[in-house]
């Protein structure tokens, strides 16, 4: 038997090393974006690529995030695959317009005939410290918006087979990479990176009977600290990681809370207008008879991200997370 | 020893990291618009290439008083007109090859008819039957864009992924005055600029945005000066002068395929209609300034010239004529047939495969058109 060298990988690895293979399996494929080049990024995940394949295949364009997604949109129609990255969350707002009114839309308008092959990688989320404007949670505004496929991964090993699946889909993507992961690390082999993930199925990462707990990117590992906890207390949670919020996996979440009876979405985002009353809504549509209490949120606040000494009180917590499952109206059981 | 120190050492000095880049001297626009018709340069103009642009002007203000007419009966639910601007319009198509892109705007439909495209499929969007008539790849026009000034960065990015690839191939892009204040403006050109992006912006400088006009605008030298600061040659051309338009855009085209970079052509001309149908243009201007630009009409230009030099008679515009009316009755014809619509159509092209929740929609919409077909049925067998 041969022993393979496996070594940890951060996801920042793993997501540079899914734009590498990408890169080298097809040529359409282009990195752009403000210092993803001679940097390789300030998260330093497209380090190697201007050097391995050429300033022309990873290309640090002028500093305007407009312009970067309209370029790459012209280049998509031309026949190439863009992987756009954009620096963080709260400075892709500038590409909205090119987003909203063509990126999302430019398979219907054309019935068709000229879809875009985009991939728009956003950093995002707090809890590294940042600054404001550095540490937004916008994935409600992908998610209103039809045509757009909105992907978070919460592993390392999801952040390389997402990314892979996400380039290669003929559909724009919205990537969201939660900046707080970067650095989290997972048994590597690097001659054998993960499969390839599907976009759209949500995958059970605990089993448990008592409650669901719904979740995605940065809130993984926090929900899962929460699960172990909640152990001591006599609740045995499940915990679901949606890693695609478009499409959504109605069959996964529905079947992990009808199994359970009770649920909780946790997400950083604030809860007012955000992902997690359309989750939801959607659990109580499909699964009202088999719940045993209404399904509870625990997400930011809805205020904006607030400075680095105070983001810990606003970020979603363990003692959150298990006073939403205490409040899931047990005393019924008894 | 600090800097205060050694005073007498401390040799005052440029800069370091400054380099003395491009001359701006060369890419300035000329002080007046460049003219062909009606001056000694007209000489040197192909005779057969005055008679095919005339045709075309022709044609082209017949489709625009087509497609008006059409609106006012309804057939179109709005439309832009380039009356006044046939020349632009026809010569942006005319100087593309086919392998080349147009990049049009809502007011463009003449451009991308110039070149070949169906009425009908160009008209598409403004009769509401879908967003984009006509595929395109298949003719290599952008779908019409609405969003001001969003089209550029595209135009960019094609000329630029083309070039990447080896391809002898061109873009060039409409946008209108009020267009160039867009950020998306700015940032296609100091895109194309930087990448040499082989690409021709053609500003169709029409006198207003909707009511407001380029005073409030700019406080530029001209639009073409803009060029300048991106450091990518500006030139400013007769709108109304089909010569001119032709032979700048020609050369910016020559100039952008030869590996030269892009260009930022604008065309000074007029837009004689209300900004849609649906605008009332004597809010913001008068009858007398409107006539001025009906003195310097681009047919008339161009008719006086060819006629002047022997190249067209009676015969030849009552021809011109003729091959307009032919089109515009082909276009009334089909336009006057109501489109074929299926509202499951609505669903058929937002991803490659549509997810849970969409089928759920298009089912639900299914049952109520089912629903409506029953009523209907009953209804007709009550009766
Ligand atoms: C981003 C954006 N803002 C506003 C509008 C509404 N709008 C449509 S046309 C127009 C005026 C555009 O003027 P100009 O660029 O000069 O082009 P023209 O209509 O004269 O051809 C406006 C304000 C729009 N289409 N897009
Ligand atoms: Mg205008």
């Amino acid at each position: 038997m041969t022993t393979v060298a496996v070594k940890p990988a951060t996801m920042a690895q793993a997501l540079g090393r899914a734009l590498r293979d990408a890169m080298a399996d097809d040529p359409t494929v282009h990195v752009m974006g403000e210092d993803v080049g001679t940097l390789g990024g300030v998260f330093r995940v497209t380090d190697g690529l201007a050097k391995e394949f050429g300033e022309d295949r990873c290309t640090d364009t002028p500093l305007a995030e407009a312009g970067i997604l309209g370029t790459a949109v012209g280049m998509a129609m031309y026949g190439l695959r863009p992987v756009v990255e954009m620096q963080f969350d709260a400075f892709a707002y500038p590409s909205f317009e090119q987003l909203i009114s063509h990126v999302s839309r430019m398979r219907n308008r054309t019935r068709g005939a000229m879809p875009l092959p985009l991939t728009i990688r956003v950093p995002y989320g707090g809890g590294i410290g940042g600054v404001e404007h550095h540490s937004d949670s916008s994935e409600a505004y992908y998610m209103a918006t039809p045509g757009l496929h909105v992907v978070t991964p919460a592993t390392v090993a999801d952040a390389y087979g997402l990314l892979r699946a996400a380039i290669a889909s003929d559909d724009p993507v919205v990537f969201l990479e939660p900046k707080r992961l970067y650095w989290s690390k997972d048994s590597w082999n690097p001659d054998e990176p993960p499969a390839v993930e599907p976009v759209g199925r949500a995958v059970v990462r605990r089993s448990g009977r008592s409650a669901t707990l719904i979740t995605y990117g940065p809130s993984l590992p926090v929900c899962l600290e929460a699960a172990e906890a909640a152990q001591a207390e006599g609740w045995d949670l499940e915990v679901v990681d949606l890693r695609s919020l478009v499409p959504f996996d109605d069959e996964t979440v529905s079947a992990s809370v009808r199994h359970t009876g009770r649920a909780v979405v946790v997400h950083e985002s604030g809860s007012f207008g955000g992902p997690g009353g359309e989750i939801a809504a959607r659990v109580t549509e499909r699964c009202f008879h088999y719940l045993e209490a209404p399904v509870l949120r625990v997400a930011g606040f809805d205020i904006p991200y607030p400075p680095p000494m105070l983001e810990r009180h606003h970020l979603p917590g363990v003692d959150r997370i298990l006073d939403a499952v205490a409040r899931l109206q047990w005393e019924a059981e008894n | 020893m600090t800097v205060m120190e050694q005073r007498g050492a401390y040799k005052p000095t440029p800069p370091p990291a400054w380099q003395p880049r491009t001359d701006p001297a060369p890419l300035l626009p000329d002080a007046l618009p460049y003219r062909v018709l009606g001056t000694d340069a007209a000489a040197e103009a192909d005779p057969g290439l005055l008679r095919r642009l005339y045709g075309e002007l022709v044609r082209g203000r017949r489709y625009n008083a087509q497609a008006t007419a059409l609106t006012k009966q309804g057939r179109l639910a709005v439309y832009p007109s380039s009356t006044g601007q046939e020349a632009c319009q026809v010569a942006a198509a005319l100087v593309l090859e086919e392998r080349d892109w147009l990049f049009p705007s809502y007011r463009d439909t003449l451009a991308a008819v110039a070149r070949g495209l169906d009425p009908v499929q160009a008209l598409t969007l403004l009769r509401g039957d879908w967003h984009t008539g006509y595929d395109p790849r298949e003719h290599r026009i952008a779908p019409l864009c609405t969003p001001l000034a969003t089209q550029l960065p595209h135009a960019v990015g094609l000329a630029h992924a083309a070039h990447l690839q080896g391809d002898d191939v061109v873009a060039l892009a409409l946008v209108g005055d009020g267009g160039t204040s867009e950020g998306d403006f700015h940032e296609a050109l100091n895109f194309a600029a930087v990448w040499q992006a082989p690409v021709v912006f053609l500003v169709q400088n029409n006198g207003f945005a909707i009511s407001v006009p380029l005073a409030k605008q700019t406080a530029a030298p001209s639009l073409a000066h803009k060029a300048v600061g991106y450091g990518m040659p500006g030139r400013l051309v007769d709108g109304n002068d089909a010569a001119a338009v032709h032979e700048v855009l020609s050369e910016a085209v020559a100039h952008a395929r030869a590996g030269g970079g892009p260009t930022l052509v604008e065309a000074v001309t007029y837009r004689i209609d209300a900004h849609t149908n649906a605008d009332d243009d004597k809010r913001y201007r008068g009858d007398s300034e409107v006539e001025a630009w009906r003195a310097h009409d681009p047919i008339g230009l161009l008719e006086h010239e060819l006629t002047e030099r022997g190249l067209l008679d009676e015969d030849g515009m009552r021809a011109a004529r003729e091959k307009a009316e032919e089109m515009a009755a082909d276009l009334r014809e089909r336009m006057n047939r109501d489109p074929e619509l299926d509202p499951m159509d609505l669903f058929a092209h937002v991803y490659a495969r549509p997810t849970t929740q969409l089928l759920e929609q298009e089912a639900q919409l299914r049952a109520e058109l089912d629903a409506e077909e029953r009523h209907h049925e009953s209804e007709g067998a009550a009766r």
